[in-house]
């Protein structure tokens, strides 16, 4: 593991491009304290990003797990191409950085005495909190979908230690060939827009090369999906006949689950049988941020778009996952790219200068939907007044087209995203 | 939030009947409820119907009773293929529309 010189740290922050105030602030009585909860893409990031460019602040990061396994790349386990521990991430480098690392789970907050307690009952008192808790999944928001339910229709949406994705494959390895694998996927907002897609077509990968006359059955809460016309075009091209999708206004939302019979049942009382079941359910910011008073009504927490802050606490920046970034979508790119910047708002507000200027958040979304095949979206966005506002005209998606005209382009896009998974881990986890 | 849903089944044998379910989400507002003092202006849908190819295939008006996100079911028969067009009109011409194309065996 590389330690921080000073070279090496005017190289980083150079990398990240943002401006750096002269360090000529410094609170001379004690070193100030950023919190962060939360060691996803979101949290790891910010704690990683915090060292690297303002290294006189004290950062501790609050993570239960001592690894993580990442959702990116996690459907690429349904179709066995990647393992468990080539998507787990340790929390080393973050040590050796200097981040001190506590392994229990934040329960509450408590905004006014700044100060997050622990399960252990331990509290930790902070001058800025950086909170990255990702989502909850909203339960029995479909009839009979419990916590039990997700052992028998495992959701595998939230990868904790893998266990529900490990869960799903094994489904799938004893599905009978001829049988059907139903898919049950949320209205918007949810984590990663384009995830259920790339789950099918991961699935319908492995089903052609070992249960070629098995069915998938994905039945939508929407009646548009992100990437829909590339996706669609490449479940034609390598998947014919076998992924039927049913939109919200063809009767696809599902409102009922009955894991005794196995059926998906939906709005007009269609009941579905079903072999495998993955349930992506409803969901919301996770159950500390509720607690902590900081979502509204839609279940999501709003903040500043220029510092992350929560619109409802000071001193607490909500990034990942949680808050309500749309129209960026919540996926782990903009968790990483924006939790510099509510890190550097929240060290500027520390040190008693203006947040930085507006900056631009990124965000590109890789899917493999098979073998040497990669399609992708890019979407720019900028901080407006009370929200984000997508740049008109830039980004985009993968240009469509026959897979013989396209092969090269889905080939290398599919080791852009190899590249870029990579990068991202990285930035978060090194 | 006016996503109109329907089910129909996309095969059916020739002449036997089967079961549509139709659902719009939609205020169906009278006029008549007040909140906050204020009348809330009316909107309604005052008519659906489906058409078989462009013929009429079924008929309904729907009046100030009907609650809100109406929900209609009925049975038909084809002896043909046939595309489904559904439709809910609201009383100042708004329209939503649905299709299916069902194919018989």
């Amino acid at each position: 593991m590389t330690t921080l010189t000073r070279r090496t740290f005017g190289l980083a922050t150079t990398a990240a491009g943002l401006a750096l105030a002269a360090p000529s602030v410094l609170h001379a009585q004690t070193t100030a304290r950023l919190v962060v909860v939360g060691g996803g893409f979101g949290g790891a990031s910010a704690a990683r990003y915090a060292r690297i460019a303002f290294p006189r602040i004290d950062v501790t990061l609050i993570e239960p797990k001592t690894s993580f396994v990442t959702c990116p790349y996690g459907n690429l386990l349904l179709a066995g191409e990647r393992t468990l521990p080539q998507i787990t991430h340790s929390y080393d480098g973050l040590q050796a950085r200097g981040v001190r690392l506590v392994h229990d789970w934040a329960e509450t907050i408590d905004a006014s005495a700044k100060t997050v307690r622990l399960r252990n009952g331990q509290t930790i008192p902070y001058d800025k909190l950086i909170l990255s808790p990702g989502i909850a999944i909203r339960w029995n928001a479909i009839e009979g979908y419990g916590e039990a339910a997700a052992e028998a229709f495992p959701h595998a949406w939230i990868p904790g230690t893998g266990a529900q994705t490990a869960l799903l494959r094994r489904q799938l390895e004893a599905l009978p060939d001829g049988g059907v694998v139903g898919f049950a996927i949320p209205p918007n907002p949810f984590r990663c827009p384009p995830g259920p897609y790339e789950r099918i077509s991961m699935v319908a990968s492995y089903l052609k090369a070992h249960k070629p006359r098995a069915k998938i059955l994905a039945l939508d809460a929407k009646d548009a999906f992100s990437k829909q016309g590339l996706f669609q075009d490449a479940w034609n091209e390598l998947y014919p006949g076998m992924i039927e999708w049913v939109p919200l206004n063809k009767d696809g939302k599902v409102t009922k689950v009955d894991v005794q019979e196995k059926v998906f049942e939906t709005e007009l009382g269609t009941r579905h049988k079903i072999d495998v079941g993955n349930v992506i359910p409803p969901q919301s910011a996770a159950q500390i941020a509720i607690d902590a008073g900081l979502t509204n009504d839609t279940g999501w927490v709003p903040v500043n778009p220029l510092t992350f802050e929560a619109t409802r606490a000071r001193d607490i920046h909500v990034i990942g996952d949680a808050n309500i970034g749309q129209p960026m979508p919540k996926s782990g790119y903009i968790a990483n790219s924006t939790s510099k910047v509510a890190v550097a708002a929240a060290v500027a507000a520390l040190e008693g200068r203006p947040a930085p200027a507006p900056t631009v958040y990124f965000n590109t979304c890789y899917s493999h939907v098979g073998p040497e095949y990669g399609i992708s979206v890019v979407g720019i966005f900028r901080p407006g007044e009370t929200a984000f506002v997508e740049t008109a005209n830039a980004g985009g998606v993968s240009p469509r087209g026959p897979l013989a005209q396209q092969r090269e382009q889905r080939r290398l896009e599919a080791l852009h995203a190899d590249a870029w998974y990579g990068a991202i881990t990285k930035d978060a986890f090194s | 939030m006016t996503t109109p849903r329907i089910r129909v089944p996309s095969s059916v044998k020739a002449g036997e009947a089967f079961e549509i379910r139709t659902l719009i989400d939609h205020p169906m507002e009278t006029g008549l409820r007040h909140q906050t003092g204020q009348a809330v202006a009316r909107r309604m849908i005052t008519r659906f119907e489906a058409q078989a190819d462009g013929e009429v295939l079924f008929t309904a008006d729907l009046r100030n009773g009907t609650s809100a996100n109406p929900y209609i079911g009925f049975f038909a028969r084809l002896v043909r293929t046939t595309t489904i067009t559904f439709l809910w009109r609201e009383e100042d011409g708004r329209e939503y529309r649905a299709t299916q194309r069902v194919t018989v065996t």
